[in-house]
């Protein structure tokens, strides 16, 4: 054996192995049970090691759980420690439920030592953030406020963690325990009974300071005058008493405590006077040299963009801002670009873009792609005027093509198409671009598409006549990526077809052109040029047909969705999400509708004429529908422009099943709008009355549905109040077939729709894109494909979600994919039959059971059902009247094409008794096929019974979402 | 939840010291180091000691050859953290007495315990050095 010392020291060594990045994946038994070591020294050992080295899933953790209980349960101080802050590093669920209380326990005992106390409010918040179900923090608020009175400044330090946690959760409970913050507070900058050990260069524990300001920004308000005047008596002294010092660390310390007093007094909306001075000190630090101080100034001007009527003060520092942008730093050029996005308004858009657009050119790649996605989106959200908004595009993509994403592209060729005026200008400065010598490949293609549409328009001016604008294009073809070149394609038809009268040189050049391309390998590609080709030939009809594109419904800027897509990686301030969420909804909208954060109403300019309508409304819902199916016929004969469905993705989605902003672009405004405020309080009065419903209860027997569709190919899967789920299948030999019909019976749209399968080990299932959401009485179709592998009897589930209103509703439902739909019924003669029923002889490829308990059903009964069972009764063959023969082929790709024979010996006697004789090639197919019999006549589907005998259960669970409304679930606990 | 990790990383790029708390496997983690450590060794003096990567913000100090980098949430207070660093490593030299890589690297348990003492959970439990301190010195005085 090791003595203590050296099983110490090699599992410390394992510790530095894994902190190398090697995976140790020995030894953990070692650390685990050095946690029941007698001793301190090993015991402290097993326990920082494990808990460095497992995670908290991890099987051995359930070794140690009875020790580190008693640890905790016992008198040893240190040990109490030690499993407290193991527990509170990786204590999972199981540690919650035997644990919690415990903890609770010590944490308000008046006989605990701080030094345990205080790592047990640490432990009890890691065990309520990660199972807040099981540790029950109910009628907390008299305990926490008791805690915030707490004179040892550590306690205080992991008290003031916890009460943030239950804070942030449900600050309504919290509202007793305000004032004691207020009062932690004081204490703290009052510099009263603060020990020695806890000033940090002459300053009062600075962490608890900021801790206790955060903890008050998460109450909304401070209603109470006195404790909001003592607040802000404090605030007011830190604001003004914070002075630069020589000293680093004490002018970091200082500062970090200003940085959150700011914070709270713009979440705190304080007096003008106030918010004036915070905006004056940050305009101050975005110009020191101290880089931090620089960095952070920034940071918090962006939070303050939120808070309404400092926007024009903050706009005074706009040229200290562009400054930053080039500051040496990463870090910074992050931060003022955030800020220059989120104050870029009409007024200051066009230099803020202009200045975006001349540092693209210098920026870091790192940076670039995010700078142009923002450059678009400004450029799109506050473009004075159309052409300004083409010209920024259009530089954007001859600086960063690369950078440049799809969606910009599209983005400008919707604005185009849907402005009228905008086109000719568009189209010249698309020729202008073309001149350039070198230029990026989607330059050409935008350019491309917009020649193609609209150089007609420019006939008359010099360089642009069809033959000039042909060949210019033309030499960019060599150039580019098959991708583009059947955009080129069209342009080429669009050109011939605006060419009037007809140029015969012109005409025999491109057709020479469609005719090399028609051998293309690029499927694409030929199919445009063998289509233009013949279309071109037709003369006047390729007039109707290559007509102008129609205008583009208008939808949420996929720009701005993407913007906000990439948040979660980029780390952005939430500020700028927030700013992003409040204006998506109006951009390039025409109303004058009043921006939500309060600032001065903002024209937005007129980009499209057209109305939003709410998708609330029913009638308008389909009349969107309608149109688009309008729509959709009259673009069908125009070729399509893109090459594959998902560079295509925006340019022609599928316009009815998004259905966000459905808009009818035909139709007057003023009526649009004026029908828009007429509807809207009707829809949503009877949405409010839709969700006092609580419950969502299945329509019809869900079990009984399945059972049914195991027999039948099409049908209804699952139905409620809210959603109609229906099936149709095709079956080919072990391949399936199925689409799911999604169809929201209501007036409202269904969100987070979410249908996962999962799917038994014997079935590979693909299930197609399900769009979140489905658009008001709409049938959304998601076609799933199944491939069976081997035989067996389990099911898939289909594991599907979605929110109404407030609800949210989960239904597991078994997908009728079962064994007999890999079934080909075949007739054999008994030339056939025999021979084979010979060969198989005996187990496991021949399996007999007698099955007693049956459903008693006559034999005409018995054969209806094998024959909808898809197993084919071959009458005649077996002398005896009272049995029944049957035989099916089966597929699957480990069994390929495999003959079943079946025969079943009746007793007429009685009639819940048979015996079963089931045979194969393939013991496992026999074995479950002889199963799957006997499930179908013991439990044929009578309605009250059919769900038991399947493996997965069924629960039409429809509770309202629990986890996600924490009072609702601690009334639950109740 | 505040602190994500704590690493010690040597101006070669040897960690000496990753705490994390959060799991991450193996694989994560080396990436995850791999590319902080490459964005914060090549910063120089005139930066500022934040770094944006992932949906951490990178808090960085550099005392000597070795590099200090605490990842931190959208939650946290930067400069404190800042501080923090600096709290720690003031005790870890009241322990050591003038601390070096050494010291850390033959003493890992030490800065372990030390650790252990001042963050739980990613949240600041203790700033005072001496409650830091008091078990260990137990323990050295009971050895």
């Amino acid at each position: 054996g090791l003595t203590p010392y050296e099983k110490k020291k090699y599992v410390w060594k394992m510790l530095y192995i894994y902190m190398l990045g090697y995976d140790v994946d020995f030894g953990h038994m070692e650390a685990v049970s050095l946690i029941s070591a007698p001793k301190y020294p090993e015991k402290q050992v097993g326990y920082i090691v494990t808990s460095s080295l497992l995670n908290e899933n991890h099987d051995f953790l359930r070794l140690a759980i009875n020790t580190v209980r008693n640890d905790i349960i016992g008198r040893n101080e240190t040990f109490q420690c030690l499993a407290l802050t193991l527990v509170g590093n990786i204590g999972g669920r199981e540690f919650a439920e035997s644990l919690a209380p415990d903890v609770q326990k010590l944490l308000i005992s008046s006989s605990c030592r701080p030094l345990v106390r205080k790592k047990a409010a640490l432990c009890l918040l890691r065990l309520y953030r990660k199972n807040p179900d099981v540790v029950n923090v109910d009628g907390w608020s008299d305990r926490m406020a008791q805690l915030l009175d707490e004179r040892d400044m550590g306690v205080l330090t992991s008290s003031m963690s916890l009460f943030v946690a239950l804070v942030s959760n449900n600050h309504e409970a919290y509202w007793s325990c305000l004032p004691k913050c207020v009062k932690v507070l004081e204490r703290l900058a009052r510099n009263q009974d603060v020990p020695q050990e806890y000033t940090y260069y002459g300053i009062p524990s600075p962490w608890l300071q900021v801790k206790t300001m955060r903890a008050l920004q998460y109450f909304p308000t401070v209603e109470d005058p006195n404790t909001r005047r003592s607040l802000f008596e404090v605030l007011q002294r830190v604001l003004m008493g914070t002075d630069v010092v020589k000293n680093v660390n004490k002018n970091n310390a200082s500062h970090a405590v200003l940085f959150e007093a700011l914070a709270l007094v713009m979440h705190l909306d304080a007096e003008k006077e106030m918010m004036s001075q915070c905006v004056a000190l940050l305009g101050k630090f975005i110009a020191v040299r101290e880089p931090n101080i620089r960095y952070l100034g920034l940071e918090n001007m962006t939070r303050m963009l939120m808070v309404a009527d400092v926007q024009d003060i903050i706009k005074r520092h706009q040229a200290q801002i562009i400054t930053s942008l080039k500051d040496p730093d990463i870090s910074i050029r992050r931060r003022a670009l955030d800020l220059l996005y989120g104050m870029c308004d009409v007024s200051n858009a066009k230099d803020i873009v202009e200045e975006l657009l001349q540092y693209l050119s210098t920026a870091d790649f790192a940076m670039r792609e995010e700078l142009s996605l923002k450059a678009a989106i400004l450029a799109e959200k506050f473009a004075p005027d159309l052409s300004w908004y083409v010209d920024v595009i259009l530089q954007l993509i001859d600086k960063a093509g690369d950078f440049v994403s799809d969606d910009i592209w599209f983005r400008v060729v919707q604005f185009v198409t849907n402005n009228e005026d905008l086109q000719p200008y568009a189209a010249m400065k698309a020729r202008e671009y073309l001149d350039k010598p070198a230029i990026h490949e989607t330059m050409v293609k935008v350019s491309a598409y917009i020649l193609g549409e609209y150089s007609h328009l420019l006939a008359r001016r010099p360089g642009c006549s069809p033959k000039e604008i042909f060949s210019i294009l033309h030499e960019k073809l060599p150039t580019v990526s098959t991708s583009t070149i059947p955009i080129l394609l069209s342009t080429y038809a669009k050109i011939l077809m605006h060419t009037q009268p007809p140029d015969q040189d012109l005409q025999s050049q491109i057709w020479t052109i469609f005719s090399k391309y028609e051998s293309c390998i690029d499927a694409e590609i030929q199919q445009r040029a063998v289509e233009y080709h013949a279309l071109s030939m037709k003369g006047a009809a390729l007039m109707d047909i290559l007509a102008e594109m129609p205008k583009f419904p208008e939808r949420q800027s996929p720009l701005i969705k993407k913007a906000e897509d990439s948040e979660a990686d980029t780390a952005e301030q939430s500020a700028i999400k927030l700013r992003a969420q409040q204006q998506s909804s109006n951009a390039l909208v025409v109303t004058d509708q009043r921006p939500a954060n309060g600032t001065p109403p903002v024209s937005q300019l007129g980009l499209v004429k057209v109305p939003i309508m709410s998708n609330e409304d029913q009638s308008t819902a389909e009349q969107v529908v309608a149109h688009t199916n309008g729509a959709l016929t009259i673009v069908d004969p125009q070729p399509p422009i893109t090459p594959s469905p998902d560079l295509l993705g925006d340019l022609l989605g599928p316009l009815a099943i998004e259905g966000h902003t459905g808009i009818a672009p035909q139709s007057d405004p003023n009526m649009g709008s004026g029908f828009e405020g007429g509807t809207n309080p009707d829809a949503l009065a009877i949405a409010s009355v839709e969700e006092q419903t609580n419950t969502v209860q299945p329509i019809g027997n869900i079990a009984e549905r399945f059972q049914a569709l195991c027999l039948k190919d099409s049908g209804v899967l699952y139905e409620d109040p809210y959603i109609q789920i229906g099936i149709k299948a095709e079956w080919r030999v072990h391949h399936g077939q199925l689409v799911l019909f999604l169809g929201n019976k209501n007036i409202a749209p269904l969100n987070s729709v979410q249908a996962l399968i999962l799917p038994p080990s014997h079935l590979k299932m693909e299930l197609s894109l399900v769009p979140e959401t489905i658009p008001p009485r709409a049938q959304v179709q998601c076609p799933l494909e199944v491939i069976n592998l081997q035989p067996s009897r389990d099911v898939a589930v289909l594991d599907f979600s979605y929110k109404f209103g407030t609800h949210m509703v989960n239904v597991k439902l078994r997908l009728p994919a079962v064994l007999n739909k890999f079934f080909q019924p075949i007739t054999v003669t008994a030339e056939e039959f025999f021979p084979q029923w010979r060969s198989l002889s005996g187990p496991p490829l021949k399996l007999q059971e007698v099955v007693r308990g049956l459903r008693p059903m006559l034999l005409a009964e018995m054969v209806a059902l094998f024959n909808s069972l898809r197993l084919m009764v071959c009458p005649g063959l077996d002398p005896n009247a009272n049995n029944l023969v049957a035989s099916t082929t089966f597929y699957s790709e480990s069994t390929r094409a495999m003959l079943c024979l079946i025969r079943i010996e009746t007793d007429p006697a009685d009639r819940t008794q048979l015996r079963m004789t089931v045979a194969s090639g393939d013991p496992t197919l026999t074995y479950e096929l002889k199963e799957f019999i006997k499930e179908q006549l013991v439990y044929i589907p009578v309605p009250s019974r059919s769900a038991a005998p399947m493996p997965p259960q069924v629960r039409p669970t429809s509770p309202p979402n629990a986890v996600l409304d924490p009072g609702a679930l601690l009334a639950g606990l109740l | 939840m505040g602190i994500r990790f704590v690493l010690m990383v040597n101006k070669q790029g040897q960690t000496r010291l990753a705490q994390y708390y959060e799991y991450l496997n193996i694989e994560e983690r080396r990436t995850l180091e791999g590319e902080i450590v490459r964005k914060c060794l090549a910063r120089n003096e005139q930066q500022c000691s934040f770094v944006e990567h992932r949906n951490y913000k990178v808090v960085y100090r550099r005392y000597a050859s070795l590099f200090f980098l605490v990842g931190v949430d959208n939650e946290e207070n930067e400069l404190a953290i800042l501080e923090f660093i600096h709290l720690l490593v003031e005790t870890m030299d009241r322990h050591f007495g003038n601390v070096c890589e050494l010291d850390i690297m033959f003493h890992l348990e030490k800065a372990h315990f030390m650790l252990e003492e001042m963050v739980m959970n990613g949240c600041i439990v203790e700033t005072s050095k001496a409650s830091i301190l008091s078990p260990i010195q137990l323990m050295d005085k009971a050895a």
